[in-house]
């Protein structure tokens, strides 16, 4: 991707990007367990307005950059999608990551801005997440040594 | 807890209205376009869990070049979720204060456990996958949210009938 530090505005506009990112997800109540449960138990189906929100942005975002503009300022990266390998684990990924945000009403960026606002209840599940992410890896690094490197 | 009929009435289909749905939504939006415009890079919030065990493990999966390049950005970028929630939170609220939730210890840290592992196999999460992968039309990200959408929602009701709560 991009070499870190090529610009001097490259940390502080992460900063700031990540700020309205954070202010974003406060303002919407994801942030809020709570909320996530009302809608995956269908008593509020305003999260859809929060994914469906955000994604037009990102694909405005995306299709005008990728196709207007040349490369980005601070990295002089291209612009690109984000357009993934499709394999079995994305599925099964899926599945996982879907019974655990079911169970825990609570996802990865949600978690650090629940943080945010004062949540502190909730690094039982940034450390469950935590423990998570090292266990698969501690597996997937065991098994690759077992077969080939990825 | 009425069933059928209130569904047909909008303001029990968005019993907090959908305003702060919609501009949570765009803002998320907003964060993510400053951070590609000015760099390229297509942010997700869950990465950050691997490239950030990279600074203490020295298991082969943490420290791949890609997470070891980007760690110190992704620390930035987390930080900066922290400060603009606690912004909202603490001072531009119509309610400003610490708020708690009430959701049992043991149901976060199990499905944190669950999210870890998921997020990290599954290459994404809500914001990678849901946001950035829906916003680029990708058709893996797209699997991978119908996927986590149904298995979330039919856990979350299992939970529920199980008379968990909250």
């Amino acid at each position: 991707m991009s070499d870190d530090a090529q610009s001097p505005l490259f940390l502080p506009v992460i900063f700031v990007g990540g700020l309205v990112f954070g202010l974003g997800l406060a303002v919407s109540g994801m942030a809020r367990p709570e909320v996530v449960l009302d809608f995956l138990q269908f008593e509020d189906f305003g999260l859809v307005f929060v994914m469906g929100g955000a994604a037009v942005v990102t694909g405005v975002t995306f299709a005008v950059a990728t196709r207007y503009l040349d490369h980005a300022p601070l990295t002089a990266s291209e612009y690109t999608r984000r357009v993934k390998e499709f394999d079995r684990n994305v599925v099964v990924g899926g599945a996982i990551f879907g019974v655990g945000w079911g169970v825990s009403g609570i996802c990865p960026g949600a978690a650090y801005a629940s943080f945010g606002v004062g949540n502190y209840i909730i690094l039982w599940a940034i450390a469950g997440m935590f423990l998570g992410a090292y266990a698969q890896g501690y597996v997937r690094s065991r098994l690759s040594s077992t077969t080939e490197g990825n | 807890m009425d069933t059928l009929t209130p569904l047909l009435v909008s303001d029990s289909l968005f019993p907090r209205g959908i305003l702060p749905y919609l501009a949570g939504g765009l803002l998320v939006g907003l964060g993510a376009a400053v951070i590609y415009l000015a760099t390229g890079i297509i942010a997700g919030a869950s990465t950050f869990l691997e490239s950030t065990l990279s600074y203490v493990s020295s298991v082969e999966r943490f420290n791949r070049f890609k997470y070891v390049q980007s760690r110190d950005w992704r620390v930035v970028f987390t930080l900066g979720i922290v400060v603009g929630a606690a912004v909202w939170g603490l001072v531009l609220a119509p309610d400003p204060g610490i708020w708690t939730t009430d959701v049992q210890w043991w149901r976060l840290l199990g499905g944190g456990v669950l999210v870890g592992i998921g997020t990290r196999l599954g290459k994404g999460c809500t914001s990678g996958h849901g946001v950035c992968g829906v916003g680029s039309l990708s058709n893996t990200s797209l699997v991978n949210v119908a996927t986590f959408m149904v298995f979330a929602i039919g856990t979350a009701q299992l939970v529920q009938a199980a008379g968990v709560s909250p």
